[in-house]
């Protein structure tokens, strides 16, 4: 069975780790660095960034020693899903970032915290990406910048990129575990082996 | 089941995509820690320790208490400087019942409306229809019933109440443990009696539609946190334990001797709820805490969690 952590920090973690088990995936919580690797390596095929507050989700990563070993694992080829603010970890560069964030730097991108303004102009929307139609909620939502060579958006919405891929590790703007949709875990799990 | 079968068994209405985006927003809050701030300097001290969104007011409760007088929305311009501060969500309190006041909040921009008994209320009968407005609320609950109540009303989020401003965090366990209890009890009936729910949603005072879903899920059907009196690392870790979703710290921070360091100490602890040896040493010099009333001494009027019905 494929085995996917969850970064459980902070943030929507739940929905993902149910939409993963609906889908006969084995899924767990990662939020120590025994979580992410144990004696014989990484423990996980693949994690799942969820949403949440993306500076504060930085600071937990490097407040709990789990920033090293995920970017580690991450440059070493483990497939990634990175949701809001979890595209937002993954991305090379961000704008806008609160005092000291980092990110991971594993996907081609530059992202625009918040791009869309306040909670106000949030909505849900059907998302044209490459694996059809996806119903996501855009919850105070990054937006796609740019995306750089080696590296090629997957979704979009009114020519708004709200995703991209970088080898295996994808990053989208919205929440497709809060609508339901599980097209692109689909995808994503299908794309492990 | 597809997710082409999902989308045909339950197609989804702009009312309940309007729902979803006020709902998920306190999703993405989970496991985090609201701060109340006064300036914009608090704000971005509060940022800065890792707090997940800030609660804009213009004196925290314990000044509220300290000072008396009738506690109301804060000024625009301090709301427009803390928005402009920070770039986490940032909330902001109403009087219960004020709905001018929250229509006021929502075109300021505020991410999060608090419907918060913590100001004096403006309408002892009604709190705000809160399902016409486009900003989504969090209010405050002491029991379940309570809690359905301001759900059925359009609230996306529930904080138990505690109680603000003592810094005697007693009453937030009182008020998460109950409904807790309430929601195990009402779980339980819908495996083993579920005709009895009906008699459940008359004793709670809830619509009915809500006191089922409850039940059938065995959790609110938004998210819960707790707030009201916690004032240290293991305050916030002992609510996360006991089963919120996150903490709302008031007069705790910044009421305290190094608010900086507290506020991240608080921070770290929430996360870290189920490791005591974390709690420990981020516990270390943490300077004088607030100083704190003991809500047993309160007199009876002063008591802000029985505001709200």
């Amino acid at each position: 069975m494929t085995r996917v952590g969850v970064l459980g920090l902070q943030g929507g973690v739940r929905e993902h780790l149910q939409m993963l088990r609906g889908l006969g995936a084995e899924a767990v919580p990662v939020r120590t660095p025994e979580d992410l690797t144990g004696p014989d390596g990484v423990r996980v095929d693949a994690m799942v960034l969820p949403g949440g507050e993306s500076s504060v989700i930085d600071r937990l990563l490097h407040l709990t020693g789990l920033f090293a070993p995920l970017q580690q694992a991450l440059l070493a080829g483990l497939p990634a899903l990175g949701t809001c603010a979890g595209l937002i970890e993954l991305s090379k560069e961000v704008r806008n970032p609160a005092p000291g964030q980092q990110s991971l730097g594993v996907l081609g991108v530059e992202v625009d915290r918040n791009a869309f303004g306040p909670q106000i102009a949030s909505r849900v929307a059907t998302i044209d990406t490459e694996w059809g139609p996806v119903r996501g909620a855009l919850i105070r939502a990054p937006q796609i910048m740019r995306v750089y060579p080696g590296s090629e958006p997957v979704a979009r919405d009114a020519g708004v990129l709200l995703g991209a891929r970088t080898g295996r590790v994808i990053g989208i703007s919205f929440h497709p575990e809060l609508t339901g949709d599980d097209t692109v875990h689909r995808a994503f799990l299908s794309s492990i082996f | 089941m597809t997710s082409e079968s999902q989308h045909s068994s339950s197609p989804s209405t702009p009312a309940d995509d309007a729902t979803l985006v006020k709902t998920g927003l306190a999703d993405m809050l989970k496991g985090g820690v609201i701060m109340d701030v006064v300036t914009a300097e608090q704000a971005k001290i509060a940022q800065d320790a890792g707090a997940v969104a800030v609660m804009a007011l213009e004196r925290v409760p314990a000044d509220i208490r300290a000072e008396g007088g009738v506690a109301r929305m804060s000024d625009p311009g301090l709301i427009d400087s803390i928005i402009e501060a920070v770039s986490i969500p940032v909330m902001a309190k109403a009087r219960i019942g004020h709905f001018v006041e929250a229509q006021v909040l929502q075109s300021l921009g505020v991410d999060y409306i608090d419907e918060s008994e913590v100001l004096s209320p403006a309408d002892y009968s009604h709190h705000i229809d809160k399902r016409g407005f486009t900003v989504p609320f969090v209010c405050g609950a002491t029991n379940l019933g309570e809690a359905l109540r301001r759900i059925a009303e359009g609230a996306a989020m529930i904080r138990s109440k505690g109680e603000a401003g003592t810094g005697d965090v007693s009453e937030a366990t009182k008020h998460i443990r109950t409904i807790s209890e309430e929601i195990s009890r009402l779980h339980g009936l819908a495996e083993t009696h579920p005709e009895e729910l009906y008699a459940a949603a008359k004793e709670l005072g809830a619509p009915l539609g809500l006191v089922e879903q409850t039940a059938r899920a065995g959790h609110l059907p938004v998210v819960l946190f707790t707030a009201g009196g916690i004032a240290t690392p293991a305050d916030a870790a002992m609510m996360m334990q006991l089963g919120a979703d996150g903490v709302f710290v008031g007069s705790g921070i910044f009421k305290s001797g190094n608010p900086a360091k507290r506020a991240a100490a608080i921070v770290a602890a929430t996360n870290s709820y189920d490791d005591p040896d974390t709690i420990a040493r981020v516990s270390r010099g943490l300077g004088e805490a607030m100083v704190g009333i003991n809500v047993a001494d309160l007199p009876a009027p002063h008591h802000l969690a029985e505001r709200g019905w």
